[in-house]
């Protein structure tokens, strides 16, 4: 049986983000992930904002995480290496109705302590944003509101993670929890049994189903459903920053904002659902996010869209974000309601946890060696031409670019493949390099993609998989 | 690299090979193609089916046959070519590509001549909804999968979009054993060429459904079905009640081709609207007069024999150009009038004669096409039927032109 101190369930933004932190401390960690990859479900299908916490309910713990979290971006982003950008949010009032609701959003800002909050006028708004439609009244500008690459966030944080020690069971979904005298012994596991004395649940959208397997699911988890467009890096109309709308109860709505990489980012739609598998787009919905962005940006061209995606939030009943422990289960931690801020608030989560657990008993010590670097794959795309050339110099297969649209190369697929914790999918070599997110949507790219996964995973290709099992790209050999 | 290249072709596909054949013929001297893939031929070589040569050569050849006929002309002629080379970025007189090779290089050229072909339009482009499990390809990509890397994409498939590489893949995978249950085409037409309807849908008895489209795609993994209902033939948009579904295992695309000028629109050249590709004259003469275009990247053609006659006029002209022998002058420009999608080229010279390519808005059945210079008809023609998958054209002489300010193509019922 695999022994371990600390068993944490779920690989998402917020388990990868509690790896890493536990990997700071001499502990033996494990993290079990029913995926074949990184990145959880919700962590990878989201807006990829990182927020301020301006709109989070005062007092809150989840106003308390995502405030503090936002800071701590500028040193995890350099420190892992994610493409991160302080581009700012502004939140226009287009109707007397939202404009007169201004007052209120800004002082929900104060409270939260987001201070640097301030009023503009439309003109000024016009100004910073030209996109915008003119009627617009004024509005809010929250200058610390960042866009981040989702991806590449959660495979840095669980790529240093492990480069400290952390192992990583992928693919591997935990099934039970086992307790004795009040107290966590082992996790069941589609790959074993593992010894252990805490067990973190951290499995998001699944959390509930996690609690229940030592009766704590005084809760359940509903998907919220967000769907969005992509649209082309030349689209006709852009925007530089986050535009968000006036908030309602139900959501705080349909945005438009750049992407880390360029592209520009509609929606989301707020759909409560049932089925956790169910990331499926339809017609209904996207286009409801047509008509509520065209309200903000008369000129957004969504025929300029290159892709459509759902994402499912983790929403909590009842509401809010929970991080408990227990007196009658010793060794549980149970993590709930992290939903649409949970990317941001993963990194101060993971705090959190951990001082709660230190807290309760969790005795360790720091390691000397923890080292809290971690190096990406070169973003070739972005590099000058000395680089580059650099680069092939030392490695031909930087020469040979796989991936026109985004400029990715033979020698980063291999790199990806091959570092800890590596590309094993289609999907994979894609989040980690863009292979495959651009215009031509993997047209061009697909097929070589494949071949390169086989060759250097020592598959045949009709192992290569999209993603999990079941994915697989082909069928079989012709004739 | 210090040498100057009389002309530097982008693309190594029917019309850069062409193109070459065309410069080295017209006297240019040291001709250059640089091409992304292993093998000189581009999209050619996946394209195993017959149907090329017809009118090049007189006989149906398969397109690899065709390619290396073109091939062996450019060997023979002793045009220099690099390949696995991707073009980074173009100048009016530099190219600029990486490779594993020479690394990152800056190629000098008199003219330049752009032949990158086209590229397919995708599921998000097309905005269809529901999962994005794996199987779903465009038509062009499993080609390439089922005939260059030898593997089968799928079991059971239903083909979007009649366009042509739909069709011949249509045929191409029921030939493999796969089963395919449907084409669905959202216009009242098809979108391809009438032979490939007939001898890759008809004859395999695929059922082709016209006026039809995909309203979800099912599957989380792997595809598992497809819902297609009608459309209303006016707007387009289904039709509630009709849905039907499909189970099957892949959806290929084939729902059109975007000229690929992502280099084109750096280099500052002038694109069409309506064809996505760079404007010309009847020499494939951009709006930078040092660069060409030819084949798919200026506009997407049917028929790979019309790439290569156009391709071969662009090489002539581009090797002219570096002599300093192209006529330059006054132009003026084509206007596609009653039923005409398009012309190519938009503008022409009217001292020189010209070939006048164009595509139809709609299908049409006994038409007349005539040719206006102001209200001078210059020429008129009958014709049993017009489609807009099928290209037309029509010559036009300077002796037709003279004090001519506009010509205007015109298909009349």
């Amino acid at each position: 049986m695999k022994q371990a101190d600390i068993v944490i369930v779920g690989a998402g933004a917020v388990g990868s983000a509690l790896a890493r932190e536990l990997s700071k401390y001499k502990l033996k960690v494990i993290v079990v992930e029913k995926n074949e990859d990184l990145g959880g479900d919700s962590s990878k299908s989201n807006s990829a904002i990182i927020h301020t916490g301006y709109d989070a309910k005062p007092g809150t713990l989840e106003s308390q995480l995502v405030v503090a979290a936002n800071p701590m971006y500028d040193k995890i982003a350099a420190d892992l290496d994610v493409p991160f950008a302080r581009i700012g949010a502004l939140l226009p009032a287009f109707t007397d109705e939202q404009f007169a609701q201004l007052p209120a959003l800004k002082h929900k800002a104060m409270m939260n302590r987001v201070y640097d909050i301030e009023y503009k006028t439309g003109e000024q708004l016009l100004a910073m944003e030209p996109s915008l439609n003119p009627d617009v009244k004024g509005g809010l500008y929250i200058p610390r509101e960042s866009i981040i690459d989702p991806f590449l966030l959660c495979i840095g944080l669980a790529e240093n993670a492990a480069d400290n020690g952390v192992e990583f069971l992928l693919g591997t979904k935990c099934t039970g929890i086992k307790v004795e005298e009040g107290a966590v012994t082992t996790v069941n596991t589609t790959a074993g049994d593992i010894a252990t004395k805490y067990v973190i649940n951290a499995a998001g959208l699944y959390c509930d189903e996690v609690a229940s397997f030592v009766g704590k699911n005084d809760y359940y988890v509903n998907p919220r459903k967000g769907q969005f467009y992509i649209l082309d890096k030349n689209t006709s109309c852009k925007v530089g920053m986050i535009i968000l709308p006036i908030p309602t109860k139900v959501t705080k709505g349909k945005l438009m904002c750049p992407t880390i990489h360029g592209n520009m980012l509609v929606g989301p739609t707020a759909e409560d659902l049932l089925d956790k598998e169910d990331k499926s787009t339809n017609v209904e919905g996207l286009e409801s996010i047509a008509a509520d962005v065209r309200k903000m940006i008369p000129g957004v061209n969504l025929r300029d869209t290159i892709t459509q995606y759902a994402g499912l939030r983790a929403q909590r009943n009842p509401e809010g974000l929970n991080i408990d422990v227990y007196d009658d289960l010793k060794g549980y931690v149970n993590l709930s309601g992290v939903r649409s801020t949970g990317l941001t608030a993963s990194v101060s989560i993971a705090k959190y946890v951990v001082d709660l657990m230190l807290e309760n008993g969790l005795q360790t010590e720091f390691k000397s060696d923890f080292n809290p670097i971690r190096k990406g794959t070169p973003r070739f795309a972005e590099l000058s031409a000395e680089e580059r050339a650099a680069l092939i110099a030392k490695d031909p297969r930087y020469g040979n670019i796989v991936c026109r649209c985004e400029t990715v190369t033979e020698g980063q697929i291999c790199d990806a493949i091959h570092r800890t914790l590596g590309a094993r999918s289609v999907d994979g070599v894609k989040r980690r390099l863009r292979a495959g997110m651009g215009r031509c949507q993997g047209g061009f790219c697909g097929p070589r993609v494949i071949e390169i996964l086989a060759r250097e995973l020592g598959i045949s290709p009709e192992e290569v998989r999209k993603n999990d099992p079941g994915s697989e790209m082909l069928v079989e050999k012709a004739r | 690299m210090s040498k100057i290249y009389d002309v530097i072709i982008v693309g190594g596909g029917p019309a850069g090979l062409a193109a070459a054949v065309g410069a080295k013929n017209a006297g240019a001297k040291d001709v250059l193609i640089v091409e992304r893939d292993s093998t000189l031929g581009g999209i050619l070589e996946q394209c195993i089916h017959p149907g090329f040569g017809l009118k090049t050569f007189g006989e149906e050849l398969t397109g690899p046959e065709y390619a290396r006929r073109y091939i062996k002309k450019v060997l023979d002629l002793g045009v220099e070519y690099k390949l696995d080379t991707m073009v980074l970025e173009v100048g009016k007189d530099t190219v600029t590509g990486i490779n594993s090779k020479d690394g990152l290089f800056v190629a000098q050229g008199k003219s330049i001549v752009l032949a990158m072909g086209c590229r397919e339009r995708t599921r998000g482009a097309i905005m269809t909804p529901g999962t994005r499990p794996a199987g779903v390809y465009t038509a062009g990509a499993a080609q390439r999968l089922v005939n260059r890397q030898n593997m089968m994409v799928g079991k059971k498939v239903v083909i979007l979009g009649s366009g042509d590489i739909g069709m011949i893949m249509a045929r191409r995978m029921t030939l493999e054993g796969a089963k395919v249950l449907a084409v669905a085409e959202l216009m009242d037409y098809t979108a391809g060429l009438t032979r490939n309807r007939v001898q890759c849908l008809e004859d395999f008895g695929i059922p082709l459904l016209l006026s039809h489209t995909i309203v979800e795609i099912k599957g989380n993994k792997r595809v598992e079905g497809v819902v297609i209902a009608e459309v209303d033939p006016a707007t387009k948009k289904p039709i509630a009640g009709t849905e039907k579904l499909y189970e099957c295992d892949t959806l290929l695309l084939s729902c059109g081709l975007i000229p690929e000028n992502e280099l084109s629109k750096k280099a500052g050249i002038k694109l069409n609207r309506t064809t996505s590709g760079p404007e010309v004259n009847q020499f494939m003469q951009t709006n930078i007069p040092s660069v060409f275009a030819c084949g798919n990247v200026v506009h997407v053609n049917d028929l790979a024999d019309n790439v290569s006659e156009e391709s071969e006029r662009a090489g002539k002209y581009a090797a002219l150009y570096a002599e300093g022998k192209l006529p330059a002058g006054k132009e003026i420009p084509t206007i596609p009038g009653n039923n005409v999608r398009y012309i190519c080229p938009q503008r022409i010279n009217p001292a020189e004669p010209a070939t006048l390519f164009f595509r139809a808005a709609m299908p049409q059945k006994n038409v007349t096409v005539k040719v206006f210079a102001k209200d001078k008809e210059l020429s008129s023609r009958k014709l049993i039927k017009i489609n807009p998958g099928e290209m037309e054209k029509v010559e036009v002489k300077p002796e037709q032109l003279e004090g001519a300010e506009a010509v205007t193509i015109q298909v009349i019922q």
